[in-house]
């Protein structure tokens, strides 16, 4: 690389004299322009040269070498030089900026761990994390990637989790939590014990996921590898005839004139800058989500979010938390609190999530010497002796086996009436919560100008409603099995367009068969959930629903500086090839138009990495 | 089975593209992707036929670009 600078100083700089000298001796000054070129381009000629040795004709150097050497060969010596020059100062800073890039996303993905400390004894030993076996005792301590997922056994820290989601909180972890590697661990010192091998850990998973990304091609970057295979065989033909064709037909033309004019196709005729630029855009958009905690499969999928006409939600989990909790006290001759300590006591024993729910609520001890004679009825409720008092907490089936009125109102969730000595106190409602996340996401999708917002549940119709009323749901389909989930999406893509897509947002665990049929399949909360990755095309590592969104910014930023740059090149070449076919523009527009435009867009495609600016 | 490559040197992403249809088009081979901004090259081929493959797909990448060392990664 630097010999080459080195090159085209020495060329350049000869060159210049040789223009500013202006001698009147043609020889002296052809001589002068050779040594230069020499200098600068030797090394194009040569490798043509070998190219065309090995049969392999059409490339970048052989048109470079003809198009200078015919310009010398008619006469324009400071063309051909300054053509090379200024190809080779292109070149120069087109490896530049594809190198830049590189490193940029390269630093994107930097979450690779490069050691593990192993337990030995009292001894710490540095190991390759591939030779971590599960099992293993590692210690991680203040500052240290985690290197592999596990299990902490001693110790507690906070550790910063936005390599992986983006989420730039801090999780608190403490013995019995399990961490996942690429998470930086940022005070205490951490020994966890192993639990996947470095190759199943989430980072590599992660890694492997974004690196191949690529491999599943957007239509964009088909079309430009089906417009590269066509188009310079295609501009070196139309060269070949412009040189020879219209000096024999049109009168008064000469060879001299058209074959200047022909070199200018040879010069414009690599697709470089669409080649290079359009899968780097791409690349640059998938690294930029993963760093947002984002995780696209593929291209393909990065172009599809885009296009996202109508998005599907499941409710349980993705837009609720799926954590049930009280909601409502409603008390009648006690205080609130005293119905909640009774529910929550008389429901001690029992492990189902509605008693759990009552006891997170209540909060305190459960103190087991104040329960006597606990006796379940089975699809009813319970009946229990609290402080000596008959505590009666259940549906309003039991309400109705004692003969005791309740209160009848419509109330949206599950309820738990409670009687005390066969007289009704009240009624607890559980239920599940919406994500705090969820009204901001459907605000930025309906702003994204998505054409209908959908929830499928298999919750009751009353539960649906709320929800969907709350978040501003264009529409809600309740008491669905998880067979009817795919039917009513089939019934969702007769209602788009030709071109839009469908997009399904579920938690990844029981959503397979939904998450397959949709165009694009998005699970929620990954991190650290092999099935979600399996299953879905888009992995929002997170919890929080508004992703969904930054990912179609993301996909709608990328598709268009693609297409600026796809536009922008092909509308330069177009151009330059007309004006020279015209004879307006010279060898030096030319030029211009092969790595001029490449460096440019490879500098648009680089914004793609700014994720921060949306 | 599934291989990866680094492709060291490959600074041309025409090249890249022909590189990938080349050794695709390699008997044996099911599927390669060549990603110009990683560098890496990833061939996915029957385990039997892979030796022969890798050493076909190194007299590829010479005769494509002669700059480029196919390493493994």
């Amino acid at each position: 690389m630097n010999k080459q600078v080195a090159r085209i100083i020495a060329g350049g700089v000869i060159f210049a004299v040789t223009m500013i000298l202006q001698t009147d001796n043609e020889m002296l000054e052809l001589a002068l322009y050779l040594i230069s070129y020499i200098i600068v381009g030797g090394n194009v000629v040569l490798k043509a040269i070998k190219n065309i040795l090995r049969g392999k004709v059409f490339d970048e150097n052989f048109l470079m070498s003809v198009a200078t050497i015919g310009a010398f060969f008619i006469g324009e010596y400071p063309e051909g030089v300054a053509v090379m020059l200024f190809y080779l100062v292109g070149e120069t800073f087109q490896s530049y900026a594809v190198d830049k890039s590189r490193k940029s996303i390269a630093s994107l993905m930097d979450i690779r761990p490069d050691y593990a400390n192993i337990k030995r004894g009292d001894e710490l030993v540095r190991t390759d994390p591939d030779e971590v076996k599960i099992g293993d005792i590692i210690v991680i301590k203040a500052g240290e990637r985690i290197p592999l997922d596990g299990k902490v056994i001693e110790g507690s820290s906070m550790i910063d989790t936005s390599a992986l989601t983006g989420e730039s909180v801090p999780r608190e972890i403490e013995v019995g939590s399990d961490i996942l590697s690429g998470c930086i661990n940022i005070n205490g010192v951490i020994t966890a014990e192993v639990t996947k091998e470095f190759g199943e850990s989430t980072v590599s998973k992660i890694l492997d996921l974004v690196e191949n990304a690529s491999s599943k091609k957007s239509q964009s970057e088909q079309f430009i590898t089906k417009f590269a295979r066509y188009y310079t065989p295609v501009v070196v033909i139309i060269a070949a005839v412009l040189a020879i064709v219209p000096p024999l037909v049109i009168e008064g033309a000469t060879f001299n004139d058209w074959i200047y004019r022909a070199l200018a196709f040879l010069v414009v005729s690599c697709p470089c800058a669409l080649v290079v630029s359009i899968p780097l855009s791409f690349f640059g958009g998938i690294g930029g989500a993963s760093r947002s905690g984002i995780l696209v499969k593929g291209s393909n999928y990065l172009e599809a979010l885009a296009q996202t006409e109508i998005v599907v939600f499941d409710k349980t989990g993705t837009l609720t938390k799926g954590v049930f909790n009280v909601q409502e006290v409603h008390a009648e001759g006690v205080s609130e609190e005293e119905l909640l300590e009774l529910t929550a006591y008389a429901e001690s024993y029992s492990n189902h999530p509605i008693s759990l729910s009552l006891k997170r609520a209540y909060s305190k001890e459960i103190d087991n010497g104040r329960i006597t004679d606990v006796e379940e009825i089975s699809g009813h409720g319970v009946n229990a002796i609290v402080d000596g008092k008959k505590v009666s907490a259940g549906n309003f089936r039991l309400m109705e086996k004692m003969g005791i009125p309740y209160f009848k109102g419509e109330l949206i969730g599950t309820v738990v009436h409670v009687a005390v000595e066969n007289v009704y106190a009240g009624y607890i409602v559980i239920a599940d919560e919406v994500k705090p996340d969820s009204a901001l996401a459907i605000r930025e999708l309906k702003a994204a100008n998505i054409k209908q917002i959908v929830m499928l549940t298999g919750d009751n119709k009353s539960v649906g409603a709320k929800v969907a009323n709350e978040l501003g749901l264009d529409k809600v389909y309740a008491e669905l099995l998880p067979g009817d989930k795919v039917d009513k999406l089939e019934e969702l893509f007769s209602q788009k367009s030709a071109k839009g897509k469908l997009a399904f947002v579920g938690d990844g665990i029981n959503d397979a068969p939904v998450l397959a049929r949709a165009d694009i399949g998005i699970a929620m909360g990954g991190v650290g959930s092999d099935a979600a990755i399996e299953a879905a095309d888009v992995v929002i590592m997170t919890d929080e629903p508004s992703k969904i969104a930054t990912a179609m910014k993301i996909s709608q930023k990328t598709l268009r500086i693609a297409h600026q740059n796809i536009v922008f090149s092909l509308a330069v070449k177009a151009v330059v090839l007309v004006l020279s076919a015209g004879g307006i523009s010279t060898l030096w527009e030319a030029v211009f138009a092969d790595v001029g435009v490449t460096i440019i867009a490879v500098l648009n495609a680089f914004r793609v990495l700014k994720v921060k600016k949306l | 089975m599934k291989k990866t490559f680094k492709l060291e040197g490959l600074d041309c992403a025409n090249c890249a593209a022909k590189i990938e249809k080349a050794i695709n088009e390699l008997d044996g081979v099911k599927n390669a992707t060549v990603n110009f901004i990683t560098t890496k090259m990833v061939i996915e081929a029957d385990d039997e036929k892979m030796p022969a493959i890798i050493e076909a797909a190194e007299k590829t990448v010479k005769k494509i670009e002669p700059d480029t060392v196919m390493k493994k990664a």
